[in-house]
């Protein structure tokens, strides 16, 4: 008898083990939803008080204002990152998924630009934005602008969309593809009309999630895009551009309320930015998902 | 024909000549008709260079600035604690032929361990509630409940950092240094590890908050990929051992938790090349005292990333660089031990998927 009960927990133990297991495991929820809902309940209860429609349309005046350049500032940055590391991202992931050969010894190949992609999504944000200063604005005397910030949030949200794209392209099912071969289609026009089409959903999802990520950046662009009072102008380089995580960033311990105001909006209004871009997304996966079940 | 040949994933003999080279040769040619393949095949592979390239030329331009601060500070960068700019007035000098102001001397000591205890702090403090939500999400709630919640999850982290670190400095460290803070001061033993609660709580600005922050952060990344894995592990053989009489916590235990080890031990680490890299958020609330570990957990210091971003500004006054330079140097170490964590993480899980089943595959 001693040695059984000396060899198995007790039942006793074991209980209270799993009603500390259950009791941590909901109280570490309240831990996650507990701050986030205070965070985001905190820039709500800060802005809105104070809020006046009017920092939409005016720009920063003196030590008040508005937020106008810097909204359309982070909508310009948003569009070019789109079309920078959009292309550069899902191509990327076609590559990996589609198109990579395997190597003359049978292995998978690619593992190296793999690596480095990973590596890339993992790159401290900071060091990307010191070289684009170095190198860019000051080596290139490109100045604060537009190009070496579309560049550095480029390489910096580039990963994700080659994971959205290549996990997105990895669910097509085998079938479309040999369905596709056996109409006669040729590998690259059945790639555009089949495999890829049905998995642009996914796709646009991490494209959605890459543009949340550039629009709540501040490290990177502080040293690249500059800050300037004047609305986003049409030049690449030369011009800096304004960007709503600036005014978070430098006016929230200001003295002046009017300032300090300024930074909390801007908080507000890249909260909403993000948080439209993250349902939609979130809203075209379940779409697709229903989709495909619908499918199969 | 010759976009069958080139479609089709077959490995050609080694020695061939010829045929490779017509096989290559009517690749060409089928790029320049205009066909579709070759040319999301070439603009694909061209696309998927540029992470490469970018890393590279990272790595390069931070190993060419850095140099001359290299030079002068000298190994002991690593293990100093100092950060004086020197006087930017007096007539720069020359050591080891580098221009740089006099009496400047730097040491990242400080830097380096404020990156690593703020995100041990963030991990110690992330992965078991990453995991115990996780488990709520799969295991515990009703459909209806975990899948709002997981996406609420999901949102959180894409939360800009800037927005965590304004609610972290004007709101959560505050609130933690009056009321939370001083009740652990108070009541720690004055025991040599525990001892390092003790101490003056400061102002809600430092190395806690920071780290706390920072976990807050990476749960998130943690959470969403544990529930994912969990989601994927079969539920026979979490049947098959509660029929053997485990509880739910022996489940995940024995069960659930081997099951995924090398995707959680990934998670985590991406996790902590987050914390380690993270800017902004913890820039506003470190409290950036540059050159000075912190005596207790509560005190102010700063990380690399942030001495980064603070500290460029007024680098950029230096007329001899140096300063610049240093920063390079700074974000060289950084940029290190962040490639160094992300490519043992993949050692790491690909070590550990070969032993990933160790209960029967249902």
């Amino acid at each position: 008898m001693a040695t059984v009960t000396n060899s198995y927990p007790s039942t006793r133990w074991r209980r209270v083990r799993e009603r500390l297991f259950r009791g941590m495991s909901l109280a570490s929820l309240i831990f996650v939803i507990g701050p986030s809902i205070w965070l985001i309940a905190d820039v709500v209860i800060r802005a809105v008080p104070h809020w006046q429609w009017s920092v939409l349309t005016t720009v920063p005046v003196g030590v008040g204002g508005g937020l106008e350049n810097a909204i359309l500032g982070t909508l310009v940055i948003m569009v070019g990152v789109f079309l920078i590391a959009g292309t550069i991202g899902v191509l990327t992931g076609i590559h990996f998924a589609e198109l990579q050969r395997p190597r003359r010894n049978g292995k998978a190949g690619g593992n190296f630009l793999r690596l480095a992609t990973e590596v890339m999504a993992g790159f401290p944000s900071i060091v990307l934005g010191y070289v684009g200063y170095v190198a860019l604005c000051v080596g290139l005397h490109w100045g604060f602008s537009l190009l070496p910030a579309l560049i550095v949030l480029s390489i910096m949200v580039t990963p994700y969309i080659a994971k959205a794209t290549e996990s997105a392209l990895r669910q097509v099912p085998t079938n479309y593809r040999e369905g596709a071969e056996a109409l006669g289609m040729s590998t690259g026009y059945a790639l555009r009309k089949v495999v890829i089409k049905s998995a642009l959903p996914g796709i646009v999802t991490g494209l959605l999630i890459a543009l949340a990520i550039a629009v709540g950046e501040t490290a990177p662009l502080l040293y690249t895009a500059g800050i300037t009072n004047s609305l986003p102008s049409a030049s690449l380089i030369h011009q800096p551009i304004a960007y709503l995580t600036y005014y978070v960033w430098t006016d929230y311990n200001q003295p002046i309320k009017a300032t300090q105001y300024l930074s909390f909006d801007a908080a507000l209004i890249l909260i909403v930015l993000v948080l439209v871009l993250l349902v939609s997304s979130r809203l075209l996966v379940n779409r697709t998902q229903r989709y495909a079940e619908g499918r199969r | 024909m010759g976009d069958e040949i080139a479609s089709s994933h077959v490995t050609l003999p080694v020695g061939i000549d010829p045929t490779r080279r017509a096989f290559e040769f009517r690749r060409v040619g089928s790029f320049l008709r205009g066909s579709e393949e070759g040319l999301w095949r070439w603009s694909a592979r061209v696309a998927s260079l540029i992470p490469l390239v970018g890393l590279v030329f990272v790595l390069t331009v931070l190993a060419i600035k850095a140099w001359p601060a290299i030079k002068v500070n000298g190994p002991g960068f690593l293990t100093r604690s100092n950060w004086i700019p020197g006087s930017t007035y007096g007539a720069p000098v020359r050591t080891d032929g580098v221009l740089h102001p006099v009496g400047s001397s730097y040491g990242a000591w400080s830097l380096i361990a404020g990156t690593l205890q703020t995100s041990a702090i963030a991990l110690i403090v992330a992965l078991p509630i990453s995991l115990g939500t996780a488990f709520a999400l799969t295991e515990r709630l009703p459909r209806w409940l975990s899948r709002p919640i997981s996406f609420f999850v999901e949102v959180l982290a894409g939360i800009p950092s800037v927005i965590i670190g304004l609610w972290g400095v004007l709101t959560l460290g505050p609130f933690l240094a009056n009321h939370v803070y001083p009740f652990i001061s108070n009541n720690m033993p004055n025991v040599p590890v525990l001892r390092y609660f003790k101490g003056s709580v400061g102002y809600g600005e430092g190395l806690l908050t920071s780290g706390l922050v920072l976990g807050l952060m990476i749960v998130p990344i943690i959470a969403s990929t544990a529930r994912d894995l969990f989601m994927q592990v079969p539920p026979l053989p979490k049947e098959g051992a509660e029929a053997l009489g485990m509880t739910d916590a022996e489940v995940a235990r024995r069960v659930t938790i081997p099951w995924v080890r090398s995707g959680l031990i990934g998670a985590t680490v991406l996790g902590l090349g987050r914390a380690l890299g993270e800017t902004i958020a913890i820039a506003m609330i470190t409290g950036s005292i540059l050159g000075k570990v912190s005596p207790n957990i509560y005190g102010t210091m700063t990380t690399i990333a942030a001495t980064i971003v603070s500290q460029l500004d007024s680098a950029a006054t230096d007329g001899t660089g140096f300063a610049i330079a240093t920063l390079a140097e700074a974000g060289l170490v950084l940029a290190v031990i962040s490639v160094i964590v992300n490519v043992l993480a993949r050692v790491i899980v690909n070590r550990t998927s070969q032993h990933v089943a160790p209960v029967g595959r249902g």
